[in-house]
């Protein structure tokens, strides 16, 4: 009896193809206020009708099935452009729900109602589907942004012929600490820099974690070969790190930026000595 | 019988550098290989290149951890040389830190590293 | 956040032995081919790797041989790898004490599991003595 249907179904839309895919885009296109032309519309919807026929012919009614795969993918498509381009969940999913209204003049026979009732279950399934995929790419975009605002607000900068400096502001969560980590290191190796200075004067307060953090990313440094110094530690946050137990061990601390560019090229200066191509500095 | 890693000879200073994806067996016989030839060659310094590893586990970086003082009884500092960013991170993270191993970012500033360590005289850590 | 009550779902699995000293290597290589089409960040394709080493070693010397079985896992829009380990080996009789740093009972410097677990974004250890042990750890992509 679902077979009976979905041929029905089918029949109906394959012989009114031409003048539902019109009425469809036109009551699509009114909803969407002139924000995206009626081609572009014409040409979602012509490619979504067609689909969605070749589906119905194969897979039935269960939108579960394999030959819906095209027509998913193009809701796909759809959904990800109207999210990118700033539409509403609801004015995405309205673009499919559309189709019931255009179809219902024509299903106005008694025994078509059952197929018209499946039918538009499907389209319920199918407008779900692009609500679904809608909300994602709105998460893809904002977890897009997040790492962006991350990338920005963590700025490696070359302070000195083989010195590098983070000057760390706002507050530090185990993420972001993450972040500059993984940028000190790279620009170590990239600025062939013996010594990092990682300034926490803008760092509001420290708590045990990011505590650990730092002391993390001295140790990483100093296996790669390089000497990190921690600058910037405001007198109240010397008394949280002495309060909270926080071992800071042989790391070198300074009061100010500095301090510590001072210490780095003094040591910088030893070591040239030492190696005997010093006597220039 | 596995391969080896090779040891390369240069003025005083061995060279070790680890180009393939070891396996504990070759990470055995490198520690055995190297304190012979540091009594063999008398070498006084030893640079091990591991800029090549995409990976130190905690048996490699015991290994690292282990040819640094067995060359030290013998007369010869060690410096590691060329770890990667990642592979750091991950060592910290796994609880390594390395405490008695010299390092250095390249090749070039290990064997000055060396120069300088032999200048000094025996180092402080 | 509805991430947590969404269901986990697995694809791509691959299982293969570690019965020798190049099952460790291979272990290794199998692991970072996965993680890198999880497309895990270098640093965490890095950690697992490393974990799986740790892991894998410990299913031979411990477990006396087992196998491994590794697995790209969704669950809802976020993508990981999902690695198992087991073995019909003694089985650990104290979990807590084998999760303690510097703890070994064997050649290791005792970093295996307690290391692996820092390493990993998720970790299940099942055992009991003569029942074999079984370590899944999981990465997620950030």
């Amino acid at each position: 009896m679902a077979h009976d249907e979905s041929d029905r179904l089918l029949s109906l839309l394959s012989e009114g193809r031409d003048e539902f895919i019109a009425r469809w885009v036109s009551t699509v296109t009114s909803t969407l206020a002139g924000r995206i032309t009626p081609a572009e519309v014409q040409q979602d919807l012509t490619d979504l009708y067609g689909a969605l026929i070749v589906a119905l012919r194969d897979g039935g009614l269960a939108t579960r099935n394999e030959a819906y795969g095209e027509v998913r993918s193009l809701l796909t498509e759809l959904s990800r452009s109207r999210a990118r381009q700033g539409f509403s969940p609801t004015e995405t999913a309205f673009g499919v729900f559309a189709l019931k209204e255009v179809l219902e003049p024509a299903l106005s026979r008694s025994e078509d109602i059952a197929a018209y009732l499946q039918f538009a279950r499907v389209l319920d399934d199918l407008g779900l589907y692009t609500v679904e995929t809608h909300a994602k790419t709105r998460e893809e975009i904002i977890s897009a942004q997040a790492e962006q605002l991350l990338e920005l607000s963590t700025p490696v900068v070359k302070l000195w012929d083989g010195i590098v400096g983070v000057p760390l502001v706002g507050t530090l969560d185990s993420a972001r600490t993450q972040v500059v980590m993984e940028k000190l290191l790279q620009s170590l190796l990239d600025q062939n820099a013996t010594h990092a200075i990682v300034d926490i004067t803008g760092v509001p307060s420290v708590d045990t974690q990011v505590a650990q953090h730092l002391l993390k990313t001295v140790v990483a440094a100093r296996m790669m070969g390089a000497e990190c110094t921690i600058s910037g530690i405001r007198p109240q946050i010397a008394q949280t790190i002495v309060a909270l137990g926080i071992e800071f061990g042989d790391i070198t601390t300074k009061a100010t930026l500095a301090d510590a560019l001072r210490h780095a090229l003094r040591r910088i200066e030893q070591r040239e000595a030492a190696a005997g191509i010093g006597g220039l500095a | 019988m596995t391969d080896r890693v090779p040891i390369l000879k240069i003025g005083d200073v061995l060279l070790v550098s680890i180009q393939i994806d070891l396996e504990d067996q070759m990470v055995m016989d490198l520690q055995e290989d190297l304190s012979q030839r540091i009594v063999d060659t008398g070498a006084h310094g030893v640079v091990i290149d591991i800029s090549a590893l995409e990976i130190v586990d905690s048996f490699v970086g015991r290994m690292l951890a282990t040819i640094a003082a067995i060359s030290r009884v013998l007369g010869a500092e060690t410096v590691v040389v060329g770890m990667r960013p990642a592979v750091a991170m991950t060592l910290v993270e796994l609880g390594l830190s390395l405490g008695g191993v010299r390092t250095a970012l390249n090749l070039e500033q290990g064997i000055g590293e060396l120069r300088r360590s032999r200048d000094e005289g025996p180092v402080r850590r | 956040m509805t991430s947590g009550v969404e269901p986990v779902e697995e694809s791509t699995a691959e299982e293969s032995p570690i019965v020798g000293n190049g099952d460790v290597v291979r272990a290794r290589q199998t692991v970072r081919t996965l993680a890198q089409q999880a497309r895990l960040s270098l640093v965490d394709q890095t950690k697992l790797v490393t974990a799986a080493s740790e892991l894998a070693r410990n299913t031979l010397t411990y477990g006396g041989g087992g196998t491994m079985r590794v697995s790209i896992v969704t669950r809802g829009s976020r993508t990981g790898v999902k690695v198992t380990f087991r073995d019909d080996g003694p089985g650990i009789p104290d979990l807590d004490l084998a999760l303690t740093d510097g703890w070994s009972s064997g050649r290791g410097m005792g970093l295996g599991l307690s290391g692996a677990r820092r390493l990993a974004d998720e970790f299940e250890l099942v055992s009991a003595p003569g029942k074999g042990t079984q370590v899944v750890v999981v990465k997620w992509a950030r």
